[in-house]
């Protein structure tokens, strides 16, 4: 049965089988497409309106989602809290009633509180594409990131994933655990135990390693997280600079992986700390493709949300 | 003024008996086969059955100062529906009921609208702030029955076994919230395998035991009166039962939620499944129906903390923590615990009546002669289901909203009088 996606949720990816993903990364692969062209702009979604609802603050995500919609010719209109009203007190609820009277067709929500996304959905009707929810979930990163690597292996199969970092903190890291086991391939996540979340093996079935050699070893892909200065300051660390010995991706340690294993970074990155240049502007690298392909991954999603078509 | 209870089971030493009941002068005056008195009042039970009015000692009333979630009458009136007589009064109010003046307003107020008892539970440290020792004494001479700073926890050792001795000195127990703050730290849930799903940062059950582990000490050394306040991890209950064993004069107390719920409940972001302690996993909650079972629970305690929808209807690691419980207690543990035959009948009973009147020596409890009539009528073969509407509390935040579970009050009876009468 082909996959239906008209008015779906994007929460995270548990809802979404691994038919679903892989019709998703076909839907991209057209997206790409067009993104190559001249005249990068397809009219599918001319009268429709997304609405870009940004609690946290971050440019780049924002970008790619808006872009995304222009791209397939919705209306745009971005509300951040920075300049807005929930700052004065209001609360999401009103916030999005306030929204949803003026005709929203579709949210992407970007908030440090999990579970708002699917409040956004309780309060307006509309279908929400999460685009990150505090640690909880990141569903079009990991998309992006599968995609990605399904495009440069053809098959995520059997694939030994390792991602190296702040797991704890790592909302990029749940969903692509989620998405990734679905599409068969075996994940190794790695960092110091105090930045390691409880249970890990149980809840998602990786395996957890916090050395990095070991969780190198035979790597077919290794992706490198942003190591962020405030965890030191919380007491899970005690400098850049031994975090950096230790788990740093560089021409050293990613000798224990495959030779032609591919380096991913969901950015902003912190050179020289949890990746060294060499890697970050390697051969083997796709850091910068992930981003290109990140506009892809949300115009195959809102197309397939809302065209009705799927 | 003379009433009859007639037609019921009256639970008598941990038994359902076929027997009438008379009641005179606010007192149960006779329990026998046949009462053949004349009565101004009759209440055919329709074969229900009569228990004593239960007593909750862990309540937040919201009077004075948060009257949008609760007030005293209000919540009393919900706690009469849920089948109690007398409820104790959390001092975290606003301002905080740390003084005379204070406790004597609740009192007022209960005497003039209460539809059960009120006993106040005075704070422990001036303002709940952790910094001094309250008026307790001058407030034990006013009425209160316990100290607390619920909500709170008093981090300063120094200053606990200070509060200790004290309490001691005038034989007043100290109820404490077991809560470490920095291990707690921003926590929503609890730590473990629905804090790592949810990206929810974790409440470790280590930040209630290393404070439960520190205050038997400190009680110890102090010689007073320790009760533990909604206890919910499998070590905490360890840590009571070495107590225990030792002779300490250490009791605890469990809520209706972490007998029934895990943090799994938590899994879809529902607010009403946020508070504190939070909801543990499965092998905890087993560990307390388990201590229940066997006795080392000293009683079940609602923790019934009303907030209203607009406070709890928000992002969930922005909603204040805390659910109601009155109205929902016995229903759901009877639904969920006695039916499925993991707990008798008596147990719950019990823990809801007679057990917890000896935590803090409060009147009421058992059904007997010359006792004041405090009762309350329960059909277990009827249902009832919780919804918006039907809920007495000015706050709706339960977990168990529009769910039916068995068993329904019919009546509640205090000194003789009907508080809570099923329409």
């Amino acid at each position: 049965m082909k996959p239906q996606f008209s008015g779906r949720n994007v929460f995270d990816l548990d809802d979404y089988s691994r038919e679903d993903i892989l019709y998703i990364l076909e839907a991209t692969k057209s997206m790409k497409e067009i993104n190559l062209r001249e005249y990068k702009k397809i009219p599918t979604l001319k009268g429709k309106t997304i609405c870009t609802l940004f609690v946290e603050n971050s440019t780049r995500t924002r970008m790619s989602f808006e872009l995304a919609a222009n791209r397939l010719s919705a209306d745009v209109v971005s509300f951040q809290a920075s300049v807005s009203a929930l700052q004065k007190g209001e609360s999401l609820q009103d916030t999005v009633y306030t929204l949803n009277a003026m005709g929203i067709d579709l949210y992407c929500i970007r908030h440090n509180s999990p579970g708002s996304p699917q409040l956004v959905h309780k309060y307006s009707g509309k279908p929400v594409i999460n685009g990150g929810d505090g640690r909880h979930a990141h569903p079009t990163q990991a998309l992006l990131d599968i995609y990605s690597i399904w495009e440069k292996k053809g098959d995520l199969d059997g694939l030994k994933v390792t991602i190296v970092g702040d797991i704890l903190n790592s909302r990029v890291v749940r969903s692509n655990l989620i998405g990734m086991a679905k599409l068969g391939a075996k994940v190794t996540v790695c960092g110091p135990k105090t930045l390691m979340p409880g249970s890990m093996e149980s809840v998602y079935g990786c395996r957890v390693e916090y050395d990095l050699a070991r969780a190198l070893h035979d790597a077919d892909v290794v992706m490198g997280l942003r190591m962020q200065f405030e965890r030191m300051t919380e007491g899970l660390f005690p400098s850049l600079e031994e975090y950096s010995k230790h788990y740093v991706l560089s021409s050293q340690t990613l000798k224990y992986a495959k030779p032609d294993a591919l380096i991913m970074h969901p950015g902003p990155m912190n050179r020289g700390v949890e990746i060294l240049p060499e890697i970050a502007d390697g051969e083997h690298s796709i850091i910068v493709e992930q981003v290109a392909n990140g506009v892809a991954v949300r115009m195959a999603l809102m197309f397939l949300i809302l065209s009705g078509k799927a | 003024m003379k009433t009859i209870i007639k037609n019921a089971l009256i639970y008598l030493d941990g038994k359902l008996e076929r027997k009438e009941l008379l009641i005179d002068n606010k007192r149960i005056a006779q329990i026998a086969d046949t009462i053949f008195d004349k009565a101004d009042q009759i209440i055919d039970a329709g074969g229900a059955c009569v228990f004593p009015g239960f007593i909750d000692i862990h309540a937040h009333l919201r009077d004075p100062g948060q009257t949008h979630k609760e007030d005293i009458k209000s919540g009393t009136q919900s706690a009469a529906k849920g089948g109690y007589t007398l409820v104790c009064a959390m001092p975290n109010t606003d301002p905080v009921t740390d003084n005379i003046a204070s406790v004597e307003y609740i009192q007022l107020r209960a005497k003039e609208y209460g539809s059960v008892r009120v006993y106040v539970i005075g704070a422990l440290t001036k303002h709940s702030l952790g910094e001094e020792i309250s008026e307790m004494a001058t407030m034990k001479s006013g009425g209160i029955v316990a100290v607390s700073d619920d909500g709170k926890c008093v981090q300063n050792a120094r200053l606990m076994l200070s509060c200790l001795r004290y309490a001691a000195n005038f034989d007043i127990p100290v109820i404490i919230h077991p809560e470490d703050y920095a291990l707690a730290g921003k926590g929503q849930i609890s730590a473990g395998k629905v804090a790592t799903r949810t990206g929810l940062s974790g409440i470790p059950g280590l930040a209630e035991e290393v404070i439960i582990a520190r205050d038997i000490m400190l009680a110890e050394s102090a010689g007073a009166k320790l009760h533990i306040a909604h206890i919910s991890t499998a070590r905490s209950l360890q840590l009571v039962r070495e107590a225990k064993e030792r002779g300490l004069p250490v009791t605890c107390e469990v809520t209706p939620h972490h007998l029934v719920l895990t943090d799994e409940a938590c899994l879809n972001f529902d607010t009403n499944t946020k508070m504190k302690p939070p909801l543990r996993s499965e092998s905890d909650r087993l560990a307390c129906v388990q201590a229940l079972n066997d006795g080392l629970i000293d009683c079940i305690a609602t923790d019934h903390a009303p907030h209203a929808d607009f406070e709890k209807e928000r992002e969930f690691d922005h909603a204040p923590f805390g659910i109601i419980g009155f109205e929902t207690a016995f229903g759901i543990l009877y639904d969920r615990l006695v039916k499925t035959k993991v707990i008798e009948l008596s147990t719950l009973v019990d823990n809801l009546s007679k057990k917890p009147a000896k935590v803090l020596n409060l009147p009421g409890g058992e059904i007997k002669i010359g006792v004041k009539a405090d009762l309350t009528i329960i059909d277990l073969n009827a249902s009832t289901t919780y919804t918006k509407e039907n809920i007495l509390s000015k706050s709706k935040n339960t977990p168990w909203i529009d769910q039916t579970i068995a068993s329904k009050v019919m009546y509640t009876i205090k000194s003789g009088i009907i508080t809570y009468k099923d329409q």
